[in-house]
């Protein structure tokens, strides 16, 4: 018999009963909620008379709809999200459920909060109405975005009737370059494997460059690895991942919880339906061009096809995006710069822009915004004094929340304008109906901020 | 939901990859807390401008293709985020089967759930019901064939693969928390072993918060630091 992957160590570990051949019943350590995939959920237990099966194991959050203004308190005035918001406290209270709530200092994005309160643990099974819920592979948890039926199933029973996924493994050697990020890693790997790559499978990764990464830069390779499709990503926890663990949890036994998590790797012998390999080494910072995640190219490269030839598919995406084959990126006007979300907003993501932006003031007619992860992550960048950088240079230094990721709050780009954006998806009218997204990493972003266009930042002058 | 043997009617093409499910439910419609109301929203801003008018050369919009009742989409139809809003508010506008290449894993899964059939066929059988939609003007006719799992045109027949679970959930529109919960037990049992072995995953939501509420009872909410806003 063959040696188990990680995954599959996993999947075994929470499988209350086998189902059929491909699905199980899985168990569920936790469970995220915001406030727009849960109502309907919540709805249906009421609705058949049920209750909420494991109430510890559930955690809530005002994430999506928040306004993100600098004003205390919060208020949220749109009156059908103020419905959500107060629908939600009342459910989490009705159940017993833990809530950050509205004018909660700790409030945030779900996998921001989350982890950085210990909450995320090697080889817990995760799920949450989100589908970036795959950021928890980054300390060994295994975490995926489910539907609002999921979400009742799960509030029910605490489990989920769960297929299980095929097998990946992505290894990445080498050493990221000076001025590239795991932002930059994964968009290239998504680009290479494309949008549909990864679907069906649970990826991975492994290698040199993998284990150099922080664990928040880990959080930005696995939150966007459903941009390749995946069903779940999966770094083995080192200790790297359990030192961040054990410096914010303080209720874990841990000579015990050590010697579970040292079993938390695939054996040598595991097999996997499909291995990639890639050189962090030739990372040049990314950019995405397109309207799929995986149209992405190297700062230095150019749009894919000619004119006479676009490549297959991208006519639409070109047109969307005013660009054309053969095209640079560099040097393409922005009007909005955006720095935030569970992609991208937490506090070493600030300091990387802090630290491009320094010195340096926004250029004249681009809006640049920075929108802390959550409440701890601001708190954190106002003592670094990051916070004061960002001001200074005439960025707007706003409250957490989602934002302008998925534009479902009073933060949205405008028809027509061109934002450089360190969030996840470049999707048509994400930010805003006929805004067109750049996807790319924080310093790239800041970079884009202070010159009004997309620039590589690593020709930006050294300030004296 | 159930009882569902055939579906059958009018097919309309998008012939888009990548249809993200925030293109099919776009985010100003995400606000309710029930699930009414989906329909108006469905593929907005492929269905009207940008004033609110419909594009009249968008299918939907069609006199003919009013009453669609299936689509033919492009590979990874529904990818990106999770919101089972796409689901409902497909079915709301009256689809009943989404007919593609490939489908996002979670939209896939919504899908099932509400008893919308996501069919796949191979990139080329998808194709050939895209060119054989293009030949005519009038909308092409697809029948979806639960019992003995094929489609049909008036031009070509395409066998298709659906899970024994998913047939059945479809055919008999199966309470799966009411199944799920007769395992009451089994879950109860093995979430006592689970706790035994590793009790650090016990009540982790609401522990965690609660050494939170203890650490610092009454956390300040921040300088706020000045910045022009628009």
């Amino acid at each position: 018999m063959s040696g188990r992957s990680l995954y599959r160590k996993i999947v075994d570990a929470h499988t209350v009963s086998v189902l059929d051949e491909q699905h199980v019943l899985l168990f569920c350590d936790l469970h995220l909620m915001n406030e727009y995939t849960s109502p309907q959920a919540f709805a249906g237990l009421q609705a058949a008379g049920r209750g909420v099966a494991m109430p510890g194991q559930n955690l809530a959050t005002v994430s999506h709809i928040i306004p993100t203004h600098a004003v205390f308190p919060r208020v949220i005035r749109e009156p059908a999200s103020s419905l959500q918001a107060r629908n939600l406290a009342a459910n989490c209270e009705r159940h017993g459920i833990a809530l950050f709530d509205t004018n909660d200092p700790l409030q945030g994005i779900e996998h921001v909060i989350a982890p950085e309160h210990g909450m995320i643990r090697p080889g817990m099974v995760v799920m949450c109405g989100d589908s970036h819920t795959t950021t928890y592979g980054a300390l060994g948890a295994l975490g995926f975005g489910i539907g609002t039926s999921e979400v009742e199933h799960v509030l029910a029973t605490q489990t989920l009737v769960y297929r299980r996924a095929q097998e990946m493994r992505v290894r990445v050697d080498g050493h990221l370059p000076q001025g590239t990020t795991a932002k930059d890693l994964i968009l290239m790997i998504i680009s290479r494997i494309g949008a549909q790559g990864a679907r069906g499978f649970v990826v991975e990764f492994c290698g040199d460059a993998i284990l150099a990464l922080s664990v928040e830069a880990r959080f930005t390779l696995c939150n966007m690895a459903v941009e390749a499709g995946a069903r779940g990503a999966l770094i083995a926890p080192d200790e790297t991942a359990v030192s961040y663990v054990l410096a914010r949890a303080s209720d874990i036994d841990i000579a015990a919880a050590r010697l579970d998590w040292m079993e938390l790797h695939s054996d040598h012998d595991a097999s996997f339906e499909r291995e990639y390999s890639f050189d962090a080494c030739g990372v040049a910072p990314q950019v995405s061009w397109g309207t799929s995640p995986d149209q992405t190219i190297p700062i230095d490269g150019r749009i894919p096809g000619t004119a006479d030839h676009p490549e297959a598919g991208t006519t639409r995406a070109l047109d969307y995006c005013g660009l054309s084959p053969g095209m640079s990126l560099q040097g393409l006007p922005v009007q909005i710069v955006f720095i935030g979300s569970c992609t991208n907003g937490r506090i070493e993501d600030l300091r990387a822009a802090a630290a491009v932006i320094r010195g340096r003031r926004v250029a004249q007619g681009v809006r640049a915004m920075v929108v802390p992860g959550s409440g701890a992550v601001q708190k954190q960048a106002e003592e670094e004094g990051l916070a004061r950088v960002f001001a200074e240079a005439g960025f707007e230094w706003r409250r957490p929340g989602c934002s302008m990721c998925l534009a479902m709050n009073d933060d949205l780009a405008e028809p027509g304008e061109r934002c450089a954006s360190t969030t996840n998806r470049n999707f048509e009218g994400r930010q805003g109906r006929g805004a067109i997204t750049h996807l790319m990493s924080p310093a790239m972003a800041a970079a884009a901020a202070v010159t009004g266009h997309i620039v590589d930042v690593r020709t930006l002058e050294a300030l004296p | 939901m159930s009882g569902i043997r055939a579906i059958e009617g009018i097919a309309a093409v998008i012939d888009i990859d990548n249809l993200d499910t925030d293109q099919i439910m776009p985010k100003q419609f995400l606000r309710g807390i029930d699930k009414s109301g989906l329909d108006k929203g469905l593929l907005w801003d492929l269905r009207f401008d940008g004033a609110g008018s419909p594009r009249p050369d968008f299918v939907l919009n069609q006199p003919a293709w009013a009453h669609t009742r299936i689509l033919i989409g492009g590979a990874n139809f529904g990818c990106g985020s999770s919101r089972e809003h796409a689901v409902w508010g497909l079915q709301q506008f009256g689809i009943g089967a989404v007919i593609a290449p490939s489908f996002g894993e979670i939209f896939q899964s919504n899908a099932v759930n509400n008893g919308l059939l996501a069919l796949v066929l191979a990139p080329h059988e998808v194709r050939a019901l895209v060119a054989e939609a293009a030949r005519s003007s009038a909308p092409l006719r697809v029948s979806v064939d639960l019992g003995d799992l094929t489609v049909r045109t008036p031009e070509s027949c395409f066998a298709f693969h659906l899970a024994a679970r998913h047939r059945q959930m479809l055919q008999e529109g199966i309470d799966m928390i009411g199944a799920t919960l007769r395992q009451q037990q089994e879950i109860a049992a093995f979430a006592k072993r689970h706790w035994a072995a590793r009790p650090w995953l016990r009540d982790v939501g609401s522990r965690v918060r609660q050494k939170l509420d203890q650490a610092d009872p009454a956390p300040s909410a921040g300088e706020i630091i000045a910045s022009s806003e628009r």
